[in-house]
């Protein structure tokens, strides 16, 4: 039973009891926390709005003997303003959040996961970059660190690399993109291939800095049938966020 | 130990929403205890609430089954004036305040992508069709000052945008009576963003 500190990022809230809320964090140093935030729903609370999803904050915990902390002080470090005031920028929030919510394990710090989730959030509350394609790299770069990265320099069934016929499919279950002959799931557009390569290859802040290329809304859909497809379950933020 | 009445009893109470096992048994022994008569119209309370009880088909508020609520049949409220709450409840948070003469619109939830909550789930249809056939001249946006009210909102005035009718947010600040030194930054930073003039 001890007061800890760290800083985390805001996954989501669920209602406790009449005024209270679980609060879900990243934190850096210790994982996946649940914690009470204690009369957080009146007006007249000290945690006002610090503990709204999205919110980076810096924590004083509780741990105590139960499954659940408490949060004791609260300071923000950053609310991500411009995501927050933008329906498009806040649903693909909504949509990275719920990926490191499914992955992240409690009380297992993964401080790479963290700043990732960290620096991808900065780049999308930036009002010169271009939302589109953050989210869907985001999701490349979480595989990668999953060590499930798609295959993408040869095909993934046979191994033939793409000076022979090139590849124009995009399988999950086989690990990556298809030559021709092995095609099955979906395809994928020459450009689409060269742009997940750039994005994997060390070239993510270039791309985001460009305008987005048409074949952006096509990454897209492959990132996320590709998290989808690690994480065993479908993305409810997705598809809510495109009704949006 | 107990019979079955009183069993099925406890448990049912048990149900209720901050309601533990202790405190079933203590309001069961308590309903035991007291008159017939009184547990009886408790008991017609409930059924009366479940059985003629529906949602308003205008705003969607609680009302008599088949009938629009108080508030829609009320000839003095100025129907050209709609405010948008989440909740039922809300209403009667705003009616307390007595600043309020227009009607409501009862969206029933907030959307919230992580639940799978979209704009399919809330009535959000009715609330244009309202807007667009009814002569209403403003909307006022009253969803939680939360993210997904935040979220709500700002869909709202979207599709609302191109409409003929005035949108508005209700203002977002510090809570009179409270000290400026734990306010938190959204909450002042937005207060000072709708300062206005004195």
């Amino acid at each position: 039973m001890s007061l800890f500190r760290d800083t985390g990022i805001v996954l989501r809230t669920y209602r406790l009891g009449e005024a209270d809320r679980i609060v879900v964090m990243l934190t850096e140093a210790h994982g996946k926390v649940r914690a009470v935030a204690k009369g957080v729903r009146r007006t007249s609370s000290k945690f006002g709005a610090r503990l709204e999803p999205l919110s980076h904050v810096a924590l004083l915990l509780w741990r105590g003997r139960g499954e659940l902390d408490i949060v004791n002080q609260v300071e923000v470090v950053d609310q991500f303003w411009t995501i927050r005031e933008d329906l498009e920028r806040l649903s693909r929030a909504f949509s990275m959040l719920e990926v490191v919510d499914q992955l992240a394990q409690d009380q297992h710090p993964d401080p790479r996961l963290y700043r990732m989730l960290l620096r991808a959030l900065g780049v999308l509350a930036e009002r010169s970059s271009n939302p589109i394609l953050v989210a869907p790299a985001f999701f490349l770069k979480v595989l990668a660190l999953e060590g499930a990265a798609p295959i993408l320099d040869v095909c993934a069934a046979c191994g033939r690399p793409e000076a022979e016929g090139g590849l124009v499919a995009f399988d999950l279950h086989e690990g990556g993109a298809l030559c021709r002959s092995c095609r099955r799931g979906r395809s994928m557009s020459a450009p689409a291939l060269a742009l997940m390569r750039r994005i994997l290859g060390g070239e993510l802040g270039r791309v985001l800095r460009e305008p987005a290329p048409p074949c952006a809304e096509e990454v897209g859909q492959l990132a996320t049938e590709a998290i989808e497809s690690h994480l065993d379950r479908r993305l409810r933020s997705v598809r809510t966020g495109a009704a949006l | 130990m107990y019979t079955a009445s009183l069993r099925a009893l406890v448990d049912e109470l048990g149900k209720l929403p901050g309601v533990g096992p202790k405190s079933a048994q203590r309001i069961a022994f308590y309903l035991l205890r007291i008159p017939s008569e009184d547990a009886l119209r408790l008991a017609e309370a409930i059924i009366a609430v479940k059985e003629r009880t529906a949602f308003c088909p205008r705003c969607f508020n609680v009302a008599e089954v088949d009938e629009l609520c108080e508030i829609c049949s009320d000839p003095s409220r100025d129907a050209g004036t709609i405010c948008v709450v989440e909740d039922p409840r809300d209403i009667a948070a705003v009616e307390r305040t007595r600043r309020f003469g227009g009607t409501y619109h009862v969206l029933h939830g907030a959307l919230n992508p992580l639940e799978g909550v979209g704009p399919e789930q809330l009535r959000i249809q009715e609330l244009v069709s309202r807007v667009k056939e009814d002569s209403v001249r403003e909307v006022i946006l009253c969803t939680n000052p939360n993210l997904e009210g935040e979220a709500t909102a700002m869909y709202l005035a979207r599709l609302l945008g191109p409409l003929d009718v005035r949108v508005s947010r209700i203002a977002s600040g510090l809570p009179v009576g409270g000290d400026l030194e734990y306010a938190d930054e959204l909450t002042l930073g937005r207060a000072l963003e709708g300062r206005h003039d004195v």
